[in-house]
């Protein structure tokens, strides 16, 4: 790529990394075109290089601009850190493994975060759980089984399912499918209460504002995402493997097991730890669904609570008090670095693999 | 045996051997899955945009309800509409969308043209990919802690739109990024063979050719943001008037007015979020038919 090197233009800076459209004028126009004298012997002057003015601009704006971006994500890690500290050295509580949030600003402020981010794991590895088989036969589907004309409208479909804003899905999640629920609810909770996950929890199941509830809102929420990545993905099976298997005899779910899948897996993954990370952060849908309860989380999918974010944007009206407010800050620090982990996990998954490039 | 079916048998056996019946039964078993799931993930679409119709649509007949706002009337008389809230996420919207593109645009063509696989290259594709994660709310808390309770501003629409900014300079970069990279080479080398500067280069030959890309990205971008819910729960205030001054007090938006509305326990709150649930969808529909079709007009005349 560092075809300005290999022209000989010792003078241009900063091209060594060989930009798009290989030989960019940086400076003056080519000179190796006028080399045919140098056939005579004499050595060749490297040209005088111009600095266009324009150029320089343009590229620091541009640079500017990335850095803005970079500087960004640090100075949100930053900026929640400054306001949470002042919070989190008045907290009378353990603050990571204190299960009462107490924000009170006039009272001492007590909070602990961990029921909080107990809810928020549970629900969202619950709709995971759920989103995570749909999709991958919803990409499956639409990568290898829709017929080739119909492919495109259907994954329009999906992609519609991403552009419902979150709070429509919460208030259809409250006010419509939490009722429609409310009979398997019952009916898991009272033929399998016995295990924790479907015991009677905080929350009435005829309203069902439950995590049961609020978990499947989320799947579908999950589903376009997952199905994005992952269609991509298997789109990029090698068609060699796909025909080397069908020349082999493979049926169609074979050639898809043995070629298809293998392949996408990585890809496949990583698409449900950004669905995961999205559902960790979900706010409004969550808020509107779950009835909020002052009791301990109990493992159950019948309880009510607060994810991090829902409890956030609960309070988030009375944020007149910097202490108080540096309590819930502190609680979306730790909702950030949860993501941001997840995220990044995601990313090094993918990134890992050069043929989906 | 007669020997007429040993006449009929063929010398050697046939090449072809019939699929045996579990595999045929894994194989329909798997397709019927399949396309299970697919239906499956179009119930709930279908039946959310059946609940929303079914309850608000009656309410946007009304012409009032696109002129007028809800200034004036108490939670129990019906009238009124929501003009104030379709300003409001118009405003909100526009305004992120202005400070938003620039730096966007500018962040894919320093990662297409300039950065390539520099180190400042790689962390701004690092960052770009975990700001497409961050979760609305931790965007608004972080305006909220770095405007309002360190610069001192008041609540505003216009941190609001600096809450979206974060959101949409991801969505943005990315769609850039793409269809900056499919720009062909050839057009670049062209321009340079003809002594054309390279920023020149990039602002006549490269954006333009994928301009109308681009404009449906950002549409879709704006139309994305103006659903955010989480912001502006925690950055501005909600009123039943009329309010122009993003940076003036408080002003509604359509999911803000839902949020609000919804605690309006009776047929009055409830009309008026589903009226608003409706109103959004449209508003968001009509953004994205936009971005097809700006890109269907503006697209390059191929032959």
């Amino acid at each position: 790529m560092s075809d300005s090197d290999t022209v000989g233009r010792p003078g241009a800076p900063g091209l060594a990394r060989g930009p798009r459209g290989g030989a960019a004028p940086d400076t003056a126009p080519e000179a190796p075109i006028s080399t045919p004298q140098g056939s005579g012997g004499s050595p060749v002057q490297p040209p005088k290089v111009i600095t266009r003015p324009g150029d320089k601009i343009f590229k620091a704006l541009t640079v500017g601009s990335g850095v803005f971006v970079v500087a960004m994500i640090a100075l949100i890690g930053i900026f929640l850190l400054i306001q949470a500290i002042p919070s989190l050295a008045d907290n009378q509580a353990n603050f990571l493994f204190g299960r009462d949030w107490d924000a009170d600003p006039q009272g001492g402020l007590a909070f602990g975060v961990l029921d909080l981010l107990l809810v928020t794991v549970f629900s969202a590895v619950f709709a995971l759980i759920i989103a995570m088989p749909i999709s991958l036969g919803i990409a499956l589907f639409l990568t290898q089984y829709a017929p080739r004309r119909l492919a495109r409208p259907f994954a329009y479909l999906v992609d519609l399912l991403a552009a419902v804003p979150s709070i429509i899905y919460g208030l259809w999640g409250a006010y419509v499918l939490a009722p429609a629920l409310s009979p398997i609810s019952t009916w898991l909770n009272e033929h399998l209460g016995f295990i924790p996950l479907f015991a009677t929890g905080t929350s009435n199941l005829a309203i069902g504002q439950t995590i049961f509830t609020a978990g499947i809102v989320l799947a579908v929420m999950l589903l376009p995402i997952i199905t994005a990545i992952s269609r991509e993905v298997f789109d990029r099976t090698p068609p060699m493997q796909i025909e080397g298997a069908l020349a082999l005899g493979a049926t169609k779910w074979e050639v898809v097991r043995t070629t298809v899948l293998p392949f996408g897996r990585a890809g496949y993954i990583s698409a449900s730890m950004l669905g995961l990370g999205r559902a960790l952060g979900e706010t409004i849908a969550v808020l509107i669904i779950l009835s909020s309860t002052t009791s301990h989380f109990g493992f159950s999918l019948f309880d009510g609570g607060d994810t991090i974010a829902s409890k956030i944007a609960r309070a988030a009206q009375e944020f007149n008090d910097p202490r108080g407010a540096g309590a819930y800050i502190a609680a979306g620090l730790v909702l950030f670095v949860l993501t941001f982990v997840v995220n990044a996990f995601a990313r090094s998954i993918i990134s890992g693999h050069k043929e989906y490039e | 045996m007669s020997t007429a079916t040993d006449l009929n048998r063929p010398a050697a056996p046939p090449a072809f051997q019939e699929i045996n019946a579990s595999r045929r039964f894994k194989n329909r078993l798997a397709t019927i899955l399949v396309a299970g799931t697919f239906v499956l993930a179009l119930a709930p679409l279908v039946w959310l945009l059946i609940t929303v119709i079914a309850k608000g649509f009656q309410y946007v007949l009304n012409a009032d309800w696109w002129q007028k706002s809800l200034a004036g009337l108490t939670s129990r008389q019906f009238g009124g509409g929501v003009y104030h809230a379709i300003v409001g996420t118009l405003l909100q919207g526009l305004i992120c969308a202005v400070i938003a593109v620039p730096i966007a645009v500018m962040v894919a063509v320093y990662l297409v043209e300039y950065g390539k696989r520099s180190r400042l290259a790689k962390a701004v594709t690092f960052t770009v990919d975990i700001l497409s994660g961050v979760p609305s709310i931790v965007a608004a808390l972080f305006i909220y802690a770095l405007c309002i309770t360190t610069l001192g501003m008041p609540r505003s629409a216009f941190a609001v739109s600096l809450a979206l900014v974060l959101l949409m300079i991801p969505v943005v970069v990315r769609t850039t990024e793409e269809l900056l990279k499919i720009v062909p080479d050839e057009l670049r080398e062209a321009a340079y063979a003809l002594g054309v500067p390279k920023w020149k280069t990039i602002v006549k030959i490269v954006i333009p050719t994928a301009m109308s890309g681009i404009i449906t990205g950002i549409t879709l971008a704006i139309a994305r943001v103006m659903g955010e819910t989480a912001p502006v729960l925690v950055l501005v205030g909600y009123t039943t008037f009329i309010n122009y001054d993003p940076f003036g007090g408080s002003m509604a938006s359509l999911p803000l007015l839902m949020t609000s509305e919804r605690l309006t326990t009776n047929e009055v709150g409830e009309a008026r979020v589903w009226g608003a649930a409706v109103t959004l969808i449209l508003i968001i529909t009509v953004f994205n038919l936009l971005g097809s079709l700006i890109s269907r007009l503006t697209s390059l005349k191929t032959k």
